[in-house]
């Protein structure tokens, strides 16, 4: 599994450190969503297609 | 649109009508305009995230619940389009990120039992919207934002004035003048004193020249209302509601897996859906959807209490299941305009149904349900009041 973040897009909603907190964290100066690792281990994948799922500006995307 | 007489958890029927053959089809409102109701779930996370859908009200086509304030409305960005929208919004998104909201679990923990504390040594019946849903965020909102919290008696009745559908335009237009100075006052106090707080937080901003002061209090108000009337009314109503389904009450009960509160939380905003009043926007372009052409300047009326109740997302909608996977509700909304507060929303629900009926197990309502004041007149659902024993 391939992750992309698109942080021009994201609005710091935090969905995706909610659904996936080893692979997305958040930057201290303006809750904007960092990528901790774009190439999950298997056991979060699906963790991380329902941080894709919920996020609210669309700004993640799976590559499978 | 009204509900079903007996079913007050439960959006309008006529809302939900052609949900499955039809999710968007003309409606008619008070003023005669004839914008698209998107009742389908899917449907209405695609048009929320959509950039040619604008959140403007001063755009012609907007679809407005009530008739436009006579000095305009100006609660800061929920009402703006990028890149004005994200420029201001983006200035208060720290605060709610998770780890820093997460941090104030305790905070919150000691002001419900603080407050739950005080409930038991008073009088029975006790009011719980007064005694215990209202004063939780207002509680919390005022010390993330640095508002005093005893002036909450004139901050709290000018919120709901502003939210009340059936306020004279005049009145919410009085209340939210009066909101703003004050906050421009507070924002004075805090470009003078500033403390570690997120109003000033605001004005540090707008002594670098990044924002107006003007902007600044209009940030305040949006964050003081939205921060105590939503929560207050998902405490109230989503108590109500659990104590009609005594099943499911028992699930938080019997619990101290916060795993299972937080699903709880999910299954109650989506069922609850308090935003009863759905998303508005105005379509920019010619937008097709799901078989139809919003044409642009057309009004979209997104029902998210209805998206919530669709039965291709959710099975069985219509029952309360806290222990549903419930995270894909639209309760919170979609796109760049969803709540901001909602890091800050669910971590008081958590405290608030993992405490309090652990701690009043026998917590039971005081009056009959067809009593019970429901605020079927304001732009936030819930309860006037809710007369509670022990």
């Amino acid at each position: 599994m391939k992750v992309n973040l698109d942080q021009d897009k994201c609005v710091a909603s935090g969905q995706c450190v909610v659904a996936a907190m080893e692979v997305f964290d958040q930057r201290d100066e303006d809750g904007i969503a960092v990528l901790l690792n774009d190439s999950p281990p298997a056991d979060q994948a699906d963790d991380v297609r329902h941080a894709a799922t919920v996020c609210p500006a669309l700004a993640i995307t799976v590559e499978e | 649109m009204a509900r079903a007489a007996g079913c007050p958890f439960d959006p309008p029927p006529e809302a939900r009508a052609g949900q499955q053959e039809d999710p968007l089809r003309r409606v008619r409102l008070w003023d005669g305009s004839t914008p698209w109701l998107v009742t389908g779930h899917a449907e209405q996370r695609t048009l929320l995230a959509d950039p040619r859908v604008s959140s403007d009200p001063d755009r012609p086509g907007y679809p407005s619940s009530v008739p436009r304030d006579p000095g305009g409305s100006s609660i800061s960005f929920i009402l703006m389009d990028d890149p004005e929208h994200a420029r201001l919004r983006r200035m208060v998104t720290a605060p709610f990120a998770i780890k820093r909201v997460r941090a104030l679990r305790p905070a919150v923990q000691k002001i419900v039992d603080g407050l739950i504390d005080d409930m038991l040594a008073g009088p029975k019946p006790a009011d719980l919207v007064e005694a215990f849903a209202l004063p939780v965020p207002s509680l919390v909102i005022c010390e993330l934002l640095g508002v005093p919290y005893t002036d909450h008696g004139f901050f709290q009745s000018k919120s709901s004035t502003i939210i009340k559908r059936d306020a004279a335009p005049e009145q919410r237009f009085a209340a939210s003048q009066a909101l703003s100075a004050y906050l421009d006052a507070l924002m004075g106090d805090k470009l003078d004193r500033p403390g570690d707080d997120l109003l000033s937080g605001l004005a540090e901003r707008v002594r670098a020249g990044e924002l107006t002061r003007g902007e600044a209090a209009q940030m305040g108000v949006l964050l003081l209302i939205a921060g105590h009337e939503t929560t207050a009314n998902m405490i109230a109503l989503g108590t109500l509601a659990l104590l009609e389904h005594p099943d499911q009450l028992a699930i938080l009960r019997e619990t101290d897996d916060r795993a299972v509160v937080a699903s709880a939380v999910e299954e109650l905003l989506r069922y609850l859906n308090i935003t009863h009043n759905g998303r508005r926007r105005v379509a920019l372009e010619d937008i097709a959807i799901a078989g139809r052409l919003i044409r642009a300047g057309e009004g979209v009326i997104l029902a998210n209490d209805v998206g919530n109740r669709d039965p291709r997302v959710f099975p069985e909608p219509d029952r309360l299941d806290l222990r549903r996977d419930a995270r894909r509700h639209v309760a919170f909304g979609f796109g760049v305009h969803q709540c901001l507060g909602q890091p800050l929303a669910r971590l008081e629900l958590e405290v608030v149904y993992g405490t309090l009926y652990r701690r009043v197990p026998t917590l039971r309502l005081a009056t009959e349900l067809e009593r019970v004041p429901f605020k079927h007149d304001g732009s936030v659902y819930g309860v006037y009041e809710l007369p509670v024993t022990w």
